[in-house]
């Protein structure tokens, strides 16, 4: 066979390079598309943040209300002595996600306390962790008035205890 | 039927439990060749039946050992009381032999040749066949332990993990995820992969014996017996509502209360030793948690060096004996913390929750 008629040195190199940048478009487009899959287009999840009614229509205690829709604990009490409000009336909103494993505890009302049934962390009214592994307190949220009077709960500004956040002005809403 | 019931629920508290399982795990080791006798493994598996058949009549009981979830560990029970005595009882019967300086048992028919086909293919396929006729079966019989729809916002009481998962579990009760849902079970990996590294003891290879490498033996059993199993059968017939502890005939009353509040070490050092109030920074706070562990995991090892494991630490040379001896502090300190937290409510030795750092 005549060499000059076969495939070229070089343009074996040329293909070459041609399926490999073919191939690697393919990869990266593919990882670009699995990346995409992250930040889908429409949640299918309750807004972070909304109006829970008048404080008025909270009795003291643990409202239960929003555990299942909005994973929020709405808790009233005559006094806060933990963010700073000893002898203040109001509101706070508990996350009800246990800080040791992600697990939803049960608020037991006979008891005063919230229970993990996952490893047993127990915490009291306040968020205090105090049994069970739970290295820290419960989270809890913005918690303001909104225009038109109502509670509204902001879960995308979350405060923590061992940070001292929950002295934050908006951590509670005296009533 | 009342006394049998309070005996053992009595037997079940936790502390208790632990001690009894390590207590009985040494008792068996040391009689070893008396009790892995034909006779006394099946007075063992008569006894353990006795128990399952008598404790049935509670009906709560029926219901927890009956549960679809739950049946592989009463298998399990058996099923290592079958193994473990036929592998000690070969290990007996091998070490008898080599005392009387003959060769073990294997070397009889190490000569001996067989063929994969039909020697190893045909039982592995009969096997095969059986186990998949009972498996079919079992499926058909035991109904599927099935819960309601998963929720987000909901956990069952008590959310127990597959039963191979609840040693695991339980770890998670005395320690950080980070700590018992990562490191733990790396090391358990990590350790397992460094055994030929660190046991180079040439001897039992390929036979079963017990006195030619009874510390081997001993660290694993322990491990998989006592912190893998024991944790399991805890997990599965000890634990009910709100991760409480229950009697095996008790009933699980969601409402059970236990005063369980907790006290970390800096807290019984500075307030109850020192009668003042927690240091601020962090790190002075924790110091005394440190300092113990420090101490745990640095001195302990140089003593060990010196006394209890010196023949140990001249045949592994510094390298090996420090990779054994932390690995068997860290079997240690899950054991220490659990007894700790049952006696003493003891949360953490070191708490920063700050930085996620508990320990």
């Amino acid at each position: 066979m005549n060499p000059e008629e076969g495939p070229t040195r070089r343009g074996f190199f040329g293909n070459l390079f041609v399926a490999w940048a073919i191939f690697l478009a393919g990869v990266h487009f593919a990882g670009a598309g699995a990346v995409r899959f992250l930040f889908p287009n429409v949640l299918f999840e309750p807004p972070l943040s909304f109006k829970a009614g008048v404080p008025s229509a909270y009795a003291e205690g643990v409202d239960e209300s929003f555990k299942s829709s909005h994973a929020v604990w709405l808790v009233r009490t005559l006094s806060d002595p933990l963010s700073d409000r000893t002898g203040i009336e109001g509101m706070y909103a508990l996350s009800t996600t246990c800080t040791h494993l992600g697990c939803i505890p049960n608020w037991q009302s006979a008891d005063v306390k919230f229970k993990c049934p996952c490893h047993g962390s127990g915490f009291r009214m306040s968020g205090m962790n105090f049994e069970g592994p739970a290295p820290r307190p419960l989270e809890r949220f913005r918690i303001v008035r909104a225009d038109d009077g109502q509670i509204l709960v902001d879960k995308n500004q979350k405060y923590q205890w061992e940070k001292n956040q929950w002295t934050s002005a908006e951590a509670y809403l005296p009533v | 039927m009342e006394l049998f019931e309070s005996i053992f629920n009595a037997l079940a508290s936790p502390s208790l439990y632990v001690i009894l399982v390590t207590a009985l795990f040494f008792l068996y080791l040391w009689k070893m060749r008396t009790f892995s006798r034909p006779g006394w493994v099946v007075a063992f598996a008569v006894m353990t039946t006795a128990f399952f058949v008598i404790g049935a009549q509670n009906g709560d009981f029926l219901k927890i050992i009956t549960k679809g979830d739950n049946m592989p560990i009463v298998i399990m029970i058996f099923s290592i009381l079958f193994t473990c005595s036929l592998a000690f009882r070969q290990a007996s019967v091998n070490d008898m032999r080599i005392e009387k300086g003959e060769p073990p048992l294997e070397a009889l028919d190490s000569n001996k040749k067989v063929l994969v086909w039909p020697d190893l293919i045909y039982p592995e396929f009969i096997c095969t066949v059986l186990l998949g006729a009972l498996f079919v079966f079992w499926s058909i019989a035991v109904e599927a332990p099935i819960e309601e729809p998963a929720s987000g916002t909901r956990a069952p009481n008590p959310a127990k993990a597959p039963w191979y998962f609840l040693g695991l579990q339980e770890m998670l009760v005395y320690f950080d995820p980070w700590l018992a849902g990562v490191v733990f079970p790396g090391l358990i990996v990590v350790g397992l992969m460094a055994i030929p590294y660190i046991d180079t003891n040439p001897k039992g290879n390929g036979y079963y014996t017990f006195k030619e490498r009874p510390f081997a033996i001993t660290v694993f059993m322990f491990g998989f017996i006592v912190l893998w199993v024991a944790l399991v059968i805890l997990g599965t017939f000890l634990r009910g509502p709100n991760w409480n502890f229950f009697g095996p005939f008790e009933f699980w009353d969601p409402h059970k209360i236990e005063p369980l509040v907790n006290v970390n070490l800096s807290e019984l050092f500075w307030v109850r030793m020192l009668d003042t109030r927690l240091p601020d920074a962090a790190l002075i706070r924790e110091a005394p948690g440190l300092l113990l562990l420090g101490a745990y995991f640095v001195i302990t090892p140089a003593l060990l060096a010196k006394t209890l494991l010196k023949k140990l630490f001249n045949e592994m040379g510094f390298a090996r004996y420090s990779v054994l001896v932390m690995l068997l502090l860290g079997m240690g300190l899950l054991l220490i913390k659990m007894v700790m937290r049952w006696t003493l409510n003891l949360q953490y030795f070191v708490a920063i929750p700050e930085w996620f750092f508990n320990i």
